[in-house]
């Protein structure tokens, strides 16, 4: 069940960013953006929580998901450490995936070469 | 610009607009739908064997998150990422398999310009704007809540 | 009046040069197209076997230009201009192609309508008697123009269905006062005609109203119509292009049927994934040289106006919101 809630509400968030770029101007870097921005504000309201709660890694996948982790390790270390959280907190939960990312393209950009 | 040159592009950018390809709508949704569904359902498959594996939720989360972009970041290296693209349109951009191509698309083509000019300057030439109006908007958001609820 | 000009923008060769010697190199991609058979290489790796795509279009340049001279034993030393252009920042493959061409040298930039610029003015150089063999080449290719203009080559980008493909390959001849060879009889060189279009994945409709005007002017300045060519190729515009300018023509009282061909439409085959069709400096350059000159020589055609079309824009100015001005030019080839 998990699964098809995920497959569902994860394919419905990149259906609808598909409407978008078709029928507007929008390059994808304003979509991903814009869904990013709209993740982060979600999770402020505290809306995104009890959505990862139902949807699973169908709303932890989609680059909302990463909007929401930004935010939602602000909050924790804002209640951690009071007001200097807000500077040490975007990280908090992303840098992984930040992290992920740069050491996994550094090893691969040095092995592989982009292709026709 | 004198009147009659603003006529005259007026009516050929709306002659434009009446002939070009109407993109097929349907079709493009629908593979999006299914592309983005079935990357989000290889998530949620890591999330649930992690959720075991890990103590905490948020352990489990992150080691998907991580196991997702490696997977994404391979796929990048391997030229697959760009290719399933051509198909799924926004359902590879926008799991976070997508924010991984964009960082190793980036960091392999500008490679050829050195490691630290080129790979190290432009890696995140794409996923730039994402972080930056991520953190911006958090920011914003953490803070209007931290005042209303009376953390600081 | 200039006595070798007639109308307000065609030059007339009294002493039309001839096309003495012509190759051209395409990538892979291009070799699973339409034409493969009509082209003089097909490169398996596009790459060439060097390290950047930048290396490659140059070494690809450099072997093109080569294989043009050897091919009827000319040297450097019998070429008195060389003339190049393509689309990189500063020309620069043309300029570092130059490099090993010890003769003067004019690097050219009008886009994807470099391939007639430079004919059209070693023609008049030649015609004029400034020159007895000019040298002309341009080349493009598909990641060089992608890095320079788009995205990275590995990004999860989704084509539209008007994007355009840059040719990879490249174009050389070499025009003499005599000799053998199809030969060059005038020259139309275009205005740069800005209609305002600011979509940089729709190159072609940009570029279509510069086509027409070059077209119109060329056909009132002779005196002649469409039907005294039997081929009108324009360059690159591809399907959305050359849809727009089937419209424009017909606009303007032109009806051109079958006898209208584009060079980005013919280069490739609609399953292969192109977006709309081919672009780039070299896309002209190898559909004329290729197919053009060898049914010429086949004997399908004797009249053809080749009409290469380029857009005008940079990879800041489009997103500063400028729009993409448009240029054609016209030579007429005849056997």
């Amino acid at each position: 069940m998990q699964y098809l809630i995920a497959f569902l509400v994860g394919g419905t968030i990149c259906a609808l960013a598909q409407l978008v770029l078709d029928h507007t101007k929008l390059a994808p870097p304003h979509v991903l953006v814009g869904l990013t921005v709209l993740g982060a504000i979600l999770s402020g309201f505290g809306i995104y929580e009890p959505f990862v709660k139902f949807a699973g890694a169908g709303a932890l996948i989609p680059v909302c998901g990463f909007g929401n982790a930004i935010a939602t390790g602000m909050l924790q270390e804002v209640k951690r450490l009071g007001w200097e959280g807000l500077f040490t907190g975007a990280f908090e939960i992303t840098g992984l995936g930040v992290t992920a990312a740069v050491v996994f393209g550094s090893v691969i950009a040095l092995v592989s070469k982009p292709k026709d | 610009m004198d009147p009659q040159q603003k006529a005259k592009q007026e009516a050929y950018q709306k002659l434009v607009k009446e002939h070009s390809p109407k993109p097929n709508a349907w079709k493009h949704v629908m593979w999006a739908f299914l592309i983005g569904g079935a990357i989000c359902v290889l998530g949620q498959l890591m999330l649930d064997i992690f959720t075991k594996l890990e103590r905490t939720e948020t352990e489990a989360a992150a080691a998907t998150l991580a196991a997702m972009i490696f997977l994404g970041a391979v796929a990048t290296g391997l030229g697959f990422y760009d290719d399933l693209a051509e198909i799924g349109g926004a359902g590879t951009a926008v799991p976070i398999t997508g924010f991984a191509n964009t960082v190793v698309a980036a960091a392999m083509e500008f490679r050829r310009e050195g490691i630290i000019l080129g790979m190290g300057s432009k890696m995140f030439v794409i996923a730039g704007p994402v972080l930056v109006f991520g953190i911006l908007s958090g920011f914003i958001v953490t803070l209007i809540r931290a005042l209303l609820t009376g953390l600081f | 009046m200039a006595e070798k000009r007639i109308g307000q923008q065609t030059i007339i060769l009294s002493n039309p040069p001839r096309i003495i010697s012509h190759h051209c190199t395409v990538g892979p991609m291009e070799g699973r197209g339409p034409l493969a058979k009509y082209f003089d290489d097909i490169l398996d790796d596009d790459l060439l076997g060097q390290t950047t795509p930048e290396k490659a279009e140059l070494a690809i340049l450099e072997q093109t230009i080569n294989k043009t001279l050897n091919k009827k034993s000319l040297f450097v030393q019998d070429i008195q201009f060389y003339i190049a252009g393509d689309l990189l920042n500063q020309i620069i493959s043309a300029n570092f192609s130059a490099r090993s061409i010890d003769t003067s040298f004019l690097g050219i930039y009008s886009a994807c309508s470099t391939f007639t610029q430079g004919v059209g003015l070693g023609a008049i150089l030649i015609d004029g008697g400034y020159a007895d063999k000019v040298l002309s080449a341009t080349s493009s290719h598909y990641q060089t123009a992608e890095r320079q203009f788009r995205y990275p080559i590995e990004l999860n980008v989704k084509r539209k269905p008007t994007n355009q493909h840059t040719v990879t390959g490249a174009g050389a001849v070499v025009l003499a006062s005599d000799g053998d060879g199809p030969k060059i009889t005038s020259v139309t060189f275009g205005k740069v005609i800005d209609l305002g279009i600011k979509d940089v994945n729709d190159m072609g409709s940009a570029m279509a109203p510069a086509a027409i005007d070059t077209l119109t002017q060329h056909l009132k300045d002779t005196g002649r119509t469409v039907g005294d060519y039997d081929l009108i190729l324009t360059g690159d515009l591809s399907r959305q292009g050359k849809k727009m300018f089937t419209i424009l023509a017909k606009d303007a009282g032109l009806s051109l049927g079958e006898k209208h061909q584009d060079a980005g439409v013919m280069i490739y085959s609609p399953q292969q994934p192109v977006g709309a069709g081919g672009s780039g400096c070299a896309c002209s350059a190898v559909v004329t040289i290729g197919y053009v000159f060898k049914e010429m020589v086949q004997g399908k055609y004797s009249r053809v106006l080749i009409i290469a079309t380029g857009a005008l824009t940079n990879a800041l100015t489009f997103q500063q919101g400028e729009s993409i001005p448009g240029i054609a030019h016209a030579i007429v080839i005849e056997v």
